[in-house]
Formats: structure tokens, C-alpha cells, sequence
């Protein structure tokens, strides 16, 4: 009897499932566990708990959730990075009948949290805090459509990460790959909480990416500033547009997708099991037509960093800003047309195939086009080489060869030979690293002086640029090599004992990587130390040319005390030319939103209905989800959602600025 | 130049949806039960012999009722929201075009090359 109890109680979740017996993971337990109280009590020691629930966890304007975002992809970043090196001593040892130190189960679990975590929990949070920080700036807008939801969004997809992690700790990951392809992911061949806990984590977290992702697109079409015309809009904020649309109309096939997944797992269905005319490669036709997009709702936004770092840095305005855009939109409605080439081998034939090679090798000429115009802005610029566009370059060439290696692939018979060999994934990490990851360092230099009113420490900056681009030319590059002898990935240990020296150069280079990231943790320690003398009090450190250099950094929380009226592409650089006069004087009282804790709740909820279902408890999953629904209605009720900035507090605030302004001369 | 809370705004776009009145409503009502009744006289009848031929009629009855929706529910035209409702429309109905028959040409090519007679139901254990 008492075990029926405990069953209901607990559901599958009992002692066992804690992973006692793998010392690798209770060592990094216990490290997690010392840091996490050391950290929980640091906050309580300097009383910072009511200081962060008010300006920060329940906060709605988007200059904070875009830096909450930030955080977000740092932490896990430093996650998705232990799995890489885990996974790259473990390829280099495990040669001449040694087994590594890892053993199947647990690696299994390793690359598929790498995989899973690197795209949903860094390079989406990351990409998103961008947009969310810069898209309203650059438009002129005080804040997003829907702040309410922006700060929701960003708490499910902490949600999602939450159970990311807590899969470490309690049972175990899924073993499937990052796509957990049917039917190794179905109840038969996974009966563990593996594959769940990665269903339950995305579909949390991809109810927030989808949130945001209209409350951007509504932004961008509702809120830019009188003046700004589509064409006028910052390249940025474009590119910001065509993701978020991207974003809109991909992620819905996947959380379908997943929650057919679901329902073969939980209640017997056959959508994607080998019987009863069930199909997966169903599955894979349908997680690849969200899966490509995908792929460009990460770069898209880099691309448009980059455009503006050019631009700036190179101080010329952007060449070819109508190609620019086109080039974005083309991008955009390709990225639909190709999501085969991720199974070209599964067996559809030639003409199949042929038609998704060829619309592969379509889509590289628009992106190869925006290359030429990059280097087009640098031609003949008075070219800065700050930071961000060292960055810029360093991406240039990088994911050009990137980009060969695509093209390469996109050719069907050529594939058959690489497919889910190592070349295929030093290509795909040659464009994220090479693209996403330098981008968004580029973004973060570029923009850090905008959110924190100092710049970035220039010396540890060049360290870790250093580390990170040697560093990714040792690690991938063997990859390549290592690839094209048909060496296959998701491999644990190997036969042949030539290998190893490429895994040893590999792994050579994840060390640097790490190294790189330390350094870029370095920096933003030694740049906090160094605030007074990296200061930026004018606002516009780089002589830029978008409007978010008009105002003060970091900015007011309303952003802009009068909305600025545009006559140009390079808003702000227009205006500087014109003679622009800040106004002193005259200041209303500004409307913003106000602060809510809903977001954060409704996120704790779904994470407990995430992990009932998990483990079966039902219990839990009825009242989680019964009280998820009644705070949503119940925030309905709140009525207290706005409020007035004074205008005296405006003046105050801009008279401040004004002082900062006339000490610099 | 003075940039001003008042300032001209040309550009910006203008124009929300309409609200719709009393006869839009009316006739969209109307026109959804009429086409919601036909197909369930056609099934409840059996007015067409052929089962798939009824099936494919019901679903060209979804699809006018679908347009009958975003007309006179959803208030959607070419120009409501300053044109930016008819060009979200026209962009799902590509993707929706996309993904449907590329899943259906991919899926019935890899069904043909790959997995011979295993959707007979016939030869199951």
C-alpha cells in the first residue's frame, strides 16, 4: 500500500533516479550545489533580493530583459562549453583500446545537451536579448508592443533552461542526438525521462520564444518613429523584423511536432513509431521544416550586426542598403525551401534531392551578396579597427569558408559521401561560431557601452578574440580533415590509432576556446573594476550613426524624452550633420508601463507542470496547470499597468545628462 | 531641427482594422452555417457514393469557410492595417503552400523508395 502511496506521490521519481552512481556528475553536483548557495547567500548577505524582484525579475522594460537575456546565454554558455570539452577529452583519449573516461550513457547524454542547450539556451537567448535591447533603441520606441509578454517570454524560456539543468541533477538527458529523432526517442527504445525532459524544456521555452517573437514583429511595424519608413529602417532592425517572422512561422511546426512526439510517448499514438503506419521520417520532414528556418532565425540577426558595425567603424554609410534588405527578405522566404538537404540520404530520390541542392546552392547567393557589400562599405572608409570590427572581420573570413562547405554539402552526391560524418559538423560550427558566436561578441562590444554607460577593457577584449578565432581554426579544422576520411560524429572511442592526433589538435583547440571564454569573463570583471576610466559619458562612443547613439548610456527608462522625427536611413548621423540641438526644456509626463511579477510565475508553474509530467506526477501537473490557468486570468484583473513619469523627473533626468554633456566640452 | 512629441508623423502607419457592423456579422453568421450544414448533410445523406470525393468536397468547404472568417470576423482586407494583414495572409498561405506539398511530395517519394509494403496493414505480425 505504501508503495501505491509513494507512486502517486512521486510518480517514477525515486532515490534511484538521483545519478549517484556516475562520480562525474555528483562532483559537478556538489560544485554547483557550493556555488549556488555561495551566490543565494551573497545576494541575501548584501540584501539584494528586493533590489533584484523589483528592477529586474518583475521589470517590463526591454533594456533590462535584454540584458536578463544576456545572462541567460552566459550561464548556459558556459554549460553547452563544459559538454564540448568533455566531449573533445574523451575523443582524444579514447584510442588504442582505452574507453575514456566517459562511459555511453553518459556521454550520449553529454552531446545531446551540448547540442540541445548551444541552440535553444545560448545562441537564442543571446540572439533575442539583442534584438530586445537594440530593436526598440534604433526605432525610437520607449519600450516593446507588449511588455507585459517580454517579460514572460523571457521567464519561460528561463523556464525551459531550468529543466535543461535540472535533467543533470534528477535522472538523466535525452541519448537521442539534439533532434531526438523517432524512433530511438519513442517510448520503445527511450522509456527513460531522457527524451521528455528535452520535449517538456523546448516546449516551455519555445512558448516564449514565440511570444517574443510577435511582440517584435509588432513593434517593428507599430512603433517606429515618425519618419522611419520601412526603408529607413537601421539594417539591424530589419534583419530583427525578417527573424522574428521567421521565428513566427517556424516554431508552431515544432512545438507541433513535439507534441505528436508527446502523445506517442504518453498515450500510445502512431504518428512516428515503426508500426502501425506510423512513420518517422515524418518526424524528420517536419523538425527540419522548423529546423532550417531555424538555422537563419540565428544568423539573421548577426548579419545585422555586423552591418552596423561595418558601417560604423567603417564610417561610410552601408553600401547597398536596398540590396541589403532584399538579400534579407530572399533569405527569409529560401530558408523554407531547403530543409531537405538535412536528409538528402534518407531516401527520396533524385529529383527530390536535385530541387533542394539546387534551392541550397540558390540561398548562398544573397548571403554571399551581403559579404560584397560589407566589404564594399569598407572600401575606401576611414576603417577603425576597434573591437567590434576586428569581430567583423574575423567573421568575414570564418564563415566564408563556412559557407564554401555548405555549398559543398548542398551537392546530393557529395553529401551521401559527408553525411553525418565530422565534416558536417566543423561546417555547421564553422558558421555559428564563425557567424552567431562572433557576431554576437561583435554586438555585445558594440552595444555594451549603450547598456552600461562604460566600454568593454580593449586588452582582454583582443585576448579573447584571440583565443576564440585561433582557437576555432585548431579545434574545427581537424574536424574537416578528420570528416572527409570518413570518420563519423557522435562517436565514443575509435579503432584507428592515426586518428588521434586530429582529436589531440582539436581538442587543443577547445582548450584555447576555453581559454578565450575566461578571457571574455576577465574582461567584463576588469571593465566593471575599470568604470570610471572607460566611461562613456557623451552616449555615443563610437560616432555612430543609428538613433539608439542619440540618447544617454545606458538610456532613460523612457528611452527617448521626445520621439525623434527621421528624414534618413542613418537616423542619428543625419541628425548630428543637420546641427541637431538636444531640447532642455518642455518636457511632458511620459506614460510607461509598469512592473509585474505575473511573468515569473506563470514561468515557476510551467516549470512544475514541465517536470510532473516528466516524472509522471499527475497530481502536481493537474494543480500546476489549474493554477498556471487561474493566474493568467487572474492577471487580467490587475488593472495597475501603467503609470506616468513626471515631468519634473524627466527634466531632472535630462538636465543631469546635460551637465554629464557640458563637462566634456 | 527640434525633434517634438507633435511633430508631423507622414510614415507612420495609420489605420487599424475596421470594426465591422451589425450586417458584416449577420452575413458571416449566416454564410458559416450554411456551409457548416452542408457537409454534415453530405455525410449524414451520403448524397456523393464516393467517400473520397465527399471528403475532398468538405475540405473546399473548409476552405471557403475559412475566407468567410477572415473576411467578416477578422475584418481582413487589402486595407486593413495599413496593408499589412492581406501581406502576413499572403505569406502564410505561401509557407502553408511550401510546407504541405513539400512534405506531401518528400513524404510519398521516401513512402515509394523507402518502405515497401509496410504500410499494408495486411501483412502486420
Amino acid at each position: 500500500m505504501p508503495d501505491t502511496l509513494t507512486r502517486f506521490i512521486f510518480g517514477r521519481l525515486t532515490l534511484e533516479s538521483l545519478p549517484l552512481h556516475e562520480p562525474i556528475v555528483v562532483a559537478t553536483f556538489i560544485a554547483v550545489a557550493l556555488g549556488g548557495i555561495a551566490l543565494l547567500g551573497a545576494i541575501t548577505y548584501f540584501k539584494l533580493w528586493t533590489y533584484l524582484w523589483r528592477e529586474w525579475f518583475t521589470s517590463v522594460d526591454h533594456k533590462k530583459i535584454g540584458i536578463m537575456y544576456m545572462v541567460l546565454g552566459l550561464v548556459m554558455l558556459l554549460r553547452g562549453f563544459s559538454d564540448a570539452i568533455m566531449m573533445r577529452l574523451q575523443q582524444a583519449i579514447a584510442f588504442n583500446g582505452s574507453e575514456g573516461y566517459l562511459n555511453s550513457h553518459h556521454y550520449d547524454q553529454i552531446f545531446t545537451a551540448h547540442g540541445v542547450i548551444m541552440i535553444f539556451f545560448v545562441a537564442m537567448p543571446f540572439v533575442t536579448g539583442l534584438m530586445n535591447f537594440v530593436v526598440p533603441l534604433q526605432i525610437g520606441a520607449r519600450d516593446v508592443s507588449f511588455p507585459f509578454l517580454n517579460n514572460f517570454s523571457f521567464w519561460m524560456t528561463v523556464g525551459g533552461a531550468v529543466l535543461v539543468m535540472a535533467s543533470l541533477f534528477v535522472g538523466e538527458f535525452a541519448r537521442t542526438g539534439w533532434l531526438a529523432y523517432p524512433p530511438l526517442s519513442g517510448i520503445g527504445y527511450s522509456p527513460d525521462v531522457g527524451v521528455d525532459y528535452y520535449i517538456w524544456a523546448l516546449q516551455v521555452a519555445g512558448v516564449g520564444t514565440t511570444l517574443s517573437g510577435i511582440n517584435l514583429i509588432c513593434t517593428i511595424i507599430k512603433m517606429r518613429a515618425p519618419g522611419m519608413t520601412m526603408m529607413r529602417m537601421p539594417v539591424f532592425t530589419w534583419t530583427s523584423l525578417c527573424t522574428n517572422v521567421l521565428i513566427v512561422a517556424s516554431f508552431p511546426v515544432l512545438t507541433a511536432v513535439l507534441a505528436m512526439l508527446s502523445l506517442d510517448r504518453y498515450v500510445g499514438t502512431n504518428f512516428f513509431t515503426n508500426d502501425f503506419g506510423g512513420n518517422p521520417m515524418m518526424y524528420v520532414n517536419l523538425i527540419w521544416i522548423w529546423g532550417h528556418p531555424e538555422v537563419y532565425i540565428l544568423i539573421l540577426p548577426l548579419f545585422g550586426v555586423f552591418s552596423e558595425v561595418t558601417s560604423t567603424f567603417s564610417g561610410k554609410r552601408l553600401f547597398g542598403y536596398t540590396s541589403m534588405v532584399y538579400a534579407t527578405v530572399v533569405i527569409t522566404i529560401l530558408s523554407y525551401l531547403v530543409w531537405l538537404h538535412h536528409f538528402f540520404t534518407m531516401g527520396s530520390g533524385a529529383s527530390v534531392n536535385s530541387f533542394f541542392g539546387i534551392t541550397t546552392m540558390i540561398i548562398s547567393i544573397p548571403t554571399g551578396a551581403k559579404i560584397f557589400n560589407w566589404l564594399f562599405t569598407m572600401y575606401r572608409g576611414r576603417i577603425r579597427f576597434e573591437l567590434p570590427m576586428m569581430w567583423t572581420v574575423a567573421f568575414m573570413l570564418t564563415f566564408t569558408v563556412g559557407g564554401m562547405t555548405g555549398v559543398l554539402l548542398a551537392v546530393p552526391p557529395a553529401d551521401f559521401v559527408l553525411h553525418n560524418s565530422l565534416f558536417l559538423i566543423a561546417h555547421f560550427h564553422n558558421v555559428i561560431i564563425g557567424g552567431v558566436l562572433f557576431g554576437l561578441f561583435a554586438g555585445i562590444a558594440y552595444w555594451w557601452p549603450k547598456a552600461f554607460g562604460f566600454r568593454l577593457d580593449p586588452f582582454w577584449g583582443k585576448v579573447s578574440f584571440w583565443c576564440w578565432v585561433v582557437g576555432f581554426w585548431f579545434a574545427f579544422m581537424p574536424l574537416y580533415i578528420l570528416g572527409l576520411m570518413g570518420v563519423t560524429r557522435r562517436m565514443r572511442v575509435f579503432d584507428d590509432p592515426s586518428l588521434q592526433i586530429w582529436f589531440v589538435i582539436a581538442a587543443f583547440g577547445a582548450v584555447l576556446i576555453a581559454a578565450g571564454i575566461a578571457a571574455f569573463l576577465v574582461q567584463i570583471f576588469v571593465s566593471i573594476r575599470r568604470r570610471e576610466a572607460l566611461a562613456d559619458p557623451t552616449g555615443d562612443p563610437w560616432d555612430g550613426r543609428t538613433l539608439e547613439w542619440s540618447t544617454s548610456s545606458p538610456p532613460p527608462a523612457y528611452n527617448f524624452a521626445f520621439t525623434p522625427v527621421i528624414r534618413d536611413n542613418d537616423a542619428w548621423w543625419d541628425m548630428k550633420k543637420a546641427g541637431y540641438i538636444r531640447p532642455l526644456s518642455g518636457f511632458r509626463p511620459i506614460h510607461m508601463p509598469s512592473n509585474t511579477g505575473t511573468g515569473i510565475i506563470l514561468a515557476g508553474f510551467s516549470v512544475a507542470l514541465g517536470f510532473a509530467m516528466i516524472w509522471y506526477i499527475w497530481w502536481l501537473a493537474a494543480l500546476s496547470f489549474v493554477c498556471l490557468i487561474a493566474t493568467a486570468i487572474g492577471h487580467t484583473f490587475n488593472y495597475h499597468r501603467d503609470f506616468h513619469i513626471p515631468a519634473a523627473e524627466v527634466t531632472q533626468t535630462e538636465a543631469a545628462r546635460t551637465t554629464l554633456l557640458a563637462a566634456q566640452g | 531641427m527640434s525633434a517634438h512629441d507633435h511633430a508631423e508623423d507622414h510614415g507612420h502607419v495609420h489605420g487599424g482594422a475596421a470594426h465591422g457592423s451589425f450586417k458584416g456579422y449577420l452575413t458571416g453568421f449566416v454564410l458559416s452555417v450554411i456551409l457548416t450544414a452542408i457537409p454534415f448533410w453530405l455525410v449524414m445523406t451520403g448524397f456523393i457514393d464516393d467517400k473520397q470525393v465527399t471528403a475532398i468536397v468538405i475540405m473546399a468547404f473548409a476552405v471557403v469557410q475559412i475566407v468567410v472568417h477572415m473576411v467578416f470576423f477578422l475584418h481582413m482586407n487589402t486595407a486593413s492595417e495599413g496593408g499589412w494583414s492581406m501581406l502576413a495572409l499572403i505569406f502564410t498561405l505561401i509557407l502553408v503552400v511550401i510546407v504541405l506539398t513539400g512534405s506531401l511530395w518528400v513524404m510519398y517519394h521516401l513512402n515509394a523508395n523507402m518502405m515497401p509494403g509496410l504500410h499494408d496493414m495486411r501483412e502486420m505480425p
